[in-house]
């Protein structure tokens, strides 16, 4: 079963909550309103990709757990 | 709680004028009241931190700022029933349904057309005798023929709804009637738009928005309509004067504009020093806070209209070493004119493309471009929102 890893690039980040608000209890934000991933490792969601493919300022990584090759987002 | 009661006489510059010596207005502190030219009482928070805290921070809330009953500029009254104007979750709500198509990615697979928009317009300036005015030559067609072909609107309409435009983000100096009037055309002419794309679906934005309505109920009808406005509004205004200031600079600046001649791979990062060393617009959205907030060692209460002076945080000397320096080769991404949080500009991906590719066209096709007229001869409409430049004269180098 494949497995996606979530990252978000808390630099890039711009606190938009776009990500909290398309995919509901995958993302949290921290004090400085910086988003992160809930769990780091998770089994493939489409809302976490539609989160991924919708970051304004494409702070979400998804890649394969077992490739290291990115998800396709569309 | 202490309060200095004293509000401070504040007056924002136009683009080319010194910048109000804010330390000296607000006798060094960072977060303060201020009288605006209108009369009206805020509070005026400057420093990087203090404005990325507050306008990340939901305590400072744009739909109370905004409220029917609080004090507006023209802009204001626009932003209220539109995401511009609205907390989470109704925000969050409509921002959804149009995010996807502003990401990075998707605005990338639009370099192209932009790049052959910006090439038609020099070529059609390049064909006629100079001087040229950039605001109807090159400015204004670029972003709003971009943004009318995304949403599907007819790119000959451009005149009429500029005119709505001009209107709605002009402010105190305008009778709020004629803003009524504008904002009713604008709405008008979406409704039966959207009626005509209804019966007819496209490839296009509206299109797309109309099936979340129909399809799904994501949103009211009258959201819709709003949607589309604002979507052609922000799309266009932003980046059209966006262009104008940024050329202001450049035409002060010719040995930065020699380096990017140079290395045309300097563009990107030149755009993002231009975007934060230029001044777009003299007032920022205003925000209320719905309690009291603590923020750069002011306590400010609850129920006070509060705004960013985004430019104090783009030239904010902790972050940005000789900050009114321009230098095209800075590490400059991390300027706030594009805000941050939750109303982080929609179509701020698609300016930088717009304005990448702009530049690219502008330096590399019209070598010498400068100004035609004194630059004190140069004219802004009334309006505080947006600095619009009626007119910007240019000459360059014949080949």
């Amino acid at each position: 079963m494949t497995r996606w890893k979530v990252c978000v690039d808390k630099n890039v980040c711009i606190s938009s909550a776009m990500c909290v608000a398309i995919a509901p209890g995958r993302f949290v934000l921290d004090e400085q309103q910086h988003s992160g991933p809930v769990e780091a490792e998770i089994d493939p969601d489409e809302e976490v990709r539609d989160a991924a493919a919708s970051c304004p300022s494409e702070a979400i990584s998804l890649v394969d757990a077992d490739t290291g090759e990115p998800v396709d987002l569309d | 709680m202490t309060i200095d009661s004293r509000p401070v006489k504040y007056t924002p510059a136009l683009p080319g004028q010194p910048a109000p010596d804010i330390a000296t207005i607000s006798g060094g502190r960072p977060v303060f009241r201020a009288e605006l030219p209108d009369g009206r009482i805020v509070w005026l928070v400057t420093g990087y931190e203090n404005v990325r805290h507050m306008i990340i921070d939901q305590r400072f809330s744009r739909a109370l700022a905004v409220a029917p009953g609080s004090a507006r500029q023209g802009f204001e009254m626009f932003a209220a029933g539109s995401i511009n104007g609205m907390d989470p979750p109704e925000h969050t709500r409509l921002r959804k349904l149009v995010a996807s198509a502003f990401t990075a990615r998707r605005v990338e697979a639009l370099r192209p057309r932009v790049a052959a928009i910006v090439d038609g317009l020099i070529d059609a300036m390049a064909g006629r005798p100079q001087p040229a005015d950039m605001v109807t030559d090159f400015s204004l067609p670029l972003p709003a023929q971009v943004i009318c072909e995304m949403l599907g609107v007819p790119a000959e309409d451009t005149g009429q709804f500029h005119a709505w435009s001009d209107t709605i983000l002009a402010d105190w100096q305008r009778d709020p009637d004629e803003i009524l009037t504008a904002l009713a055309g604008l709405y008008g002419y979406f409704v039966t738009l959207i009626e005509s794309k209804r019966a007819r679906p496209a490839d296009d934005l509206i299109s797309a928005l109309i099936a979340a309505r129909d399809d799904a109920d994501r949103l009211s009808e009258h959201e819709l309509t709003v949607m589309c406005c604002t979507l052609l509004i922000g799309g266009h205004e932003t980046t059209a004067n966006q262009i104008n200031v940024s050329l202001l600079l450049l035409f002060d600046h010719p040995g930065e504009v020699a380096k990017l001649r140079a290395d045309p791979g300097l563009i990107p990062g030149a755009v993002e020093e231009l975007l934060r060393c230029s001044r777009l617009g003299g007032l920022p959205p205003a925000r209320m806070t719905t309690k009291a907030v603590q923020i750069g060692g002011a306590v400010i209460p609850a129920g006070e209209q509060v705004m960013p002076l985004l430019g104090t945080a783009n030239r904010d000397p902790s972050v940005f070493t000789d900050p009114d320096r321009l230098d095209v080769t800075r590490e400059a991404a991390s300027h706030l004119t594009f805000g941050a949080g939750v109303h982080h500009c929609l179509g701020a991906q698609l300016a930088r493309v717009e304005l990448q590719e702009a530049f690219r066209g502008l330096i590399g096709r019209l070598p010498g471009l400068r100004l035609a007229v004194p630059a004190s001869d140069l004219e802004f409409k009334p309006g505080m929102a947006i600095h619009s430049l009626r007119e910007l004269p240019v000459r360059w180098d014949e080949p």
